[in-house]
């Protein structure tokens, strides 16, 4: 019986290269009808490169696609969708401006009358609980509303293969749950689902096959019921995974970095004011801020980080001394480093040497340059010292920032700023798009930093990290902090629910505020 | 089959220096052919413009001449511009550094002193700098953009220059001449080679460039300009202030231009006159491009640049062409050189239809 029924989607040996770079190398795998199947891979495996080929924006240089059986070519997306396979990306493609009804008309390869077209999507929004209003204006939903858009575009077109690109990336713990249960009633009836993440407790709870992707390589399909998240985790990364060591019953000093009823408005046209925020970091602790993207966390850095002085000179202090008003260098001076999320053009200058970027933010903590003049020896001993703990791979000091792969520039960068030993620093998302190794690494040196008296503020969307690094955790919402709690007794609900803010979830976060 | 343009992964070092040399012998092949079909003697213009001054020994001291004012321009623009400051407005700041320098020298013509010299050369580069803090002061204030205000700024210049020559001023002996009185022996820029007309200005012109050359590779203020140009939320974040590094870059550009300006007063000219401007600070442009925005590439440049000046004016005399045919060679270099510039970060590759993602 099972041979006879032919795989929905197969690929043989599929191999692609870019200048530099051997994206796929010989990938074979299937995926069966209605089955649930996660591409597992780090940042650079090729699972994006693969998939871009399976919906047609690529073609492989080798290998063949058979779909049900079928030798296919995939000419272009269009091809794809008619041979049934739809995509949901990361990254939406929906215009703000225009409603809901719009946005899915403009998405569909021919013209369907307004009144079918909405009749369809309320049927489809019914058949999947999919809550969604078709005349709302884009500009005013939640990011997991407008993944339901892309969802019902694709559904639309009544696929049987739905590509799912890192999908849970910005939704709430509980805009997860809601979306796994529309996965798994689509697999239900029949449609296959490739699943791409490389968040493993995800793969494990909705996922029937894995595939995992290192270097271009398969390396292994396995079950993920059976394996364990560390396991996949290793065959992920190809090496053992470092423990992270938090030192036990740590006790923290005085209050060290306080925040208090710290405002500004909105830098740019779609930019979140941050209102009246405020919390305290003790020495020594690890205080987490959580939220969906784009809910004032990089208004909150710049804040905090000096790159947007504030004028309540008050609302930030150190040590019960006052630098609201002080740019980032007069900031550093005063013990307060901090790493931006966008490490090209941001954290780092692509362009430049690392050396000339330790000058970027060391040059003062470290004499890196005195009275005006620069000093290249101390610059560049400086940088290989930290090439070195932290085991940076570059070709050496003069190697350009651009030049690092991301795990191992964050490396560097974090680096730069640890070992300037600052009093306070302020990181936010300190381990985005790194790979685990490189991650493992990370959270062990800022367990360190805090050990050594530091305060430490993490701004992070990854819970999980939140949950396994800080001591404290407080949610952002709409530019506002919720209160502080204690990570031990921290309840995911409620911080889901904090997460969504007054989005999608309102009634729920009324509940808990009443 | 058709031809793409694709993003190298790294620009091509080997590129970014002959580019320079690639877009001046481009201009020399098309310059004969444009200048054939044009019914001049193509090739004998090139011939004149780009081998004449330098084979002929007598013409050298013409280039040093030229290229003094080019270079020390080109040099302030070039940090301006590196900055992502976009000064266009030199040849203002030339002319008002050329006024002010000759106000203190109209008021010290008749006493004597070493200080002369120096004190007409800070009111030069004091004059440039106060007239390119205007775009500065409308650019951090207001938000307007420096390339139209230093540009507008540039023409009045010119007709505050007519105004003074008409009236304050007019030297009492011009016998009604637009022009300043004649610089004394203490405010004339002292020739350094014996019978030839190299005066202080070449090596001060080179001294700038050094100088230059040391800031940007060995000061914060260089690293600044730098970071700040090249990755403006990077120099936010290490603590300089994009405000601060647009007024420095103006005044800067500014003053060096009106050095230049009042240099090229007390040296070749000798007073102020009605065609004072030469339009060394809209030249200097093409010499900050073509040296790379380099200090020493601007030298090579500014030196490049006053050979097709020389050889124009060669051309004129020899074969008739007319002066505007060196200011389309010049603007062809240019043209030519940011055009090579996209090859050193793009190459051109071939795509078969249908291959190309929909």
């Amino acid at each position: 019986m099972e041979s006879s029924v032919p795989q929905r989607l197969e690929l043989r040996g599929i191999t692609k290269s870019f200048p530099g770079v051997l994206a796929n190398d010989h990938v074979s795998f299937s995926v069966a009808p209605g089955e649930i199947h996660a591409l597992l891979g780090e940042n650079g495996a090729g699972k994006s490169t693969l998939v871009k080929m399976i919906y047609g924006i690529m073609q492989p240089d080798e290998g063949e696609i058979r779909w049900n059986g079928q030798p296919v070519v995939i000419a272009n997306p269009k091809a794809a969708r008619r041979l049934g396979i739809g995509m949901v990306f990361q990254h939406f493609s929906l215009f703000e401006a225009l409603t809901v009804l719009e946005n899915i008309a403009l998405g569909l390869d021919m013209s369907v009358p307004q009144r079918e077209l909405e009749s369809r999507i309320r049927d489809i929004m019914q058949a999947y609980g999919l809550k969604l209003e078709p005349h709302r204006i884009v500009s005013t939903l939640s990011v997991g509303e407008r993944q339901r858009i892309e969802i019902v575009r694709a559904l639309l077109l009544d696929p049987s293969l739905l590509i799912m690109d890192e999908p849970t990336s910005v939704l709430t713990p509980q805009e997860v749950e809601q979306l796994f249960v529309v996965l798994r009633q689509l697999a239900k009836e029949g449609c296959s689902i490739l699943y791409i993440s490389h968040k493993l407790n995800e793969i494990k709870a909705l996922c029937d096959t894995a595939t995992i992707l290192r270097g271009g390589r398969l390396v292994d399909t396995c079950d993920p019921r059976v394996e364990t998240s560390r396991s996949m985790a290793e065959k992920m990364i190809g090496s053992s995974l470092k423990t992270i060591v938090k030192p036990e019953g740590r006790t923290f000093g005085a209050e060290k970095f306080v925040v208090k009823g710290l405002s500004m408005p909105a830098l740019g046209h779609f930019d979140i004011p941050l209102r009246d925020i405020s919390f305290s970091v003790r020495a020594g602790e690890i205080f987490g801020i959580a939220g969906v993207a784009g809910n004032g966390q990089n208004a909150l850095l710049l804040a905090l980080s000096g790159e947007e002085p504030v004028a309540d000179a008050a609302a930030i202090t150190i040590d019960g001394e006052p630098l609201g008003t002080l740019d980032a260098k007069s900031r550093r001076l005063k013990g307060l480093a901090s790493v931006p999320e966008e490490r090209n053009g941001h954290a780092a200058v692509p362009d430049f040497s690392l050396s000339d970027n330790s000058v970027l933010t060391a040059r003062d903590r470290r004499r890196l340059a005195v009275s005006g003049i620069l000093r290249p020896g101390a610059a560049r001993k400086y940088t290989g010292e930290v090439i070195k703990a932290f085991a940076v791979k570059a070709t050496g000091t003069e190697a350009t920032a651009g030049s690092l792969s991301g795990g191992n520039l964050q490396k560097y960068i974090m680096g730069r700023e640890i070992l300037q030993r600052p009093g306070v620093l302020v990181v936010n998302q300190p381990t985005w798009g790194v790979d685990a190794g490189a991650a493992a690494a990370i959270h062990q040196e800022l367990i360190d930093l805090a050990a050594a008296g530091s305060a430490i503020v993490v701004i992070s969307q990854d819970l999980d990290e939140l949950l396994s690094l800080c001591d404290t955790l407080a949610v952002i919402n709409e530019g506002r902090l919720s209160r502080s709690m204690q990570v031990g007794e921290a309840d995911i609900e409620e911080i889901g629910l904090l997460m969504g803010g007054i989005h999608g979830e309102g009634e729920a976060v009324h509940a808990v505020e009443a | 089959m058709r031809w793409r343009l694709e993003k190298r992964q790294e620009p091509s070092k080997l590129l970014q220096v002959l580019a320079p040399v690639g877009a001046v012998l481009l201009t020399v092949v098309l310059g004969a052919i444009i200048f054939t079909l044009l019914g001049y003697d193509g090739v004998g213009a090139v011939r004149e413009i780009f081998l004449t001054p330098l084979i002929t020994s007598y013409k050298w001291q013409d280039l040093a001449v030229k290229a003094a004012p080019l270079i020390i321009i080109a040099v302030g623009l070039s940090i301006s511009y590196r900055a992502n400051v976009w000064n266009i407005g030199a040849e203002g700041q030339y002319i008002v550094g050329a006024i002010a320098g000759t106000g203190v020298g109209i008021l010290t013509n008749s006493m004597t002193g070493w200080w002369i010299m120096p004190l007409m050369m800070l009111a030069g580069m004091a004059g440039g700098a106060a007239y390119a803090s205007v775009p500065a002061f409308l650019r951090v204030r207001f938000k307007v953009n420096e390339i139209l205000t230093t540009l507008m700024l540039s023409y009045a210049s010119v007709y505050l220059l007519n105004y003074l020559l008409a009236c304050p001023y007019k030297s009492p002996t011009s016998m009604g001449q637009p022009q300043t009185v004649m610089f004394s022996a203490d405010q004339s820029l002292p020739y350094i080679i014996p019978g030839t007309i190299v005066q202080l200005n070449a090596p001060i012109a080179i001294v700038v460039a050094l100088i230059a050359w040391l800031v940007f590779s060995r000061f914060v203020f260089g690293f600044q300009i730098r970071v700040v140009g090249t990755a403006p939320h990077a120099a936010r974040y290490g603590g300089f202030s994009a405000d601060r590094t647009i007024w420095l870059a103006l005044l800067i550009s500014g003053a060096l231009a009106g050095f230049a300006g009042v240099l090229e007063a007390m040296g070749p000219v000798g007073r102020l006159i009605l065609q004072f401007p030469a339009n060394y600070g809209f030249t200097a442009i093409i010499v900050a491009f073509l040296g790379r925005l380099h200090p020493l590439g601007v030298v090579l440049a500014g030196l490049a640049v006053a050979v097709t000046a020389v050889g124009g004016e060669v051309a004129q005399i020899t074969i008739g062409l007319p002066f505007a045919a060196v200011g389309i060679f010049q603007a062809m270099m240019l043209f030519l050189l940011l055009g090579s510039d996209i090859l050193v970060r793009y190459r051109f590759r071939s795509v078969r239809h249908g291959s190309v993602a929909a």
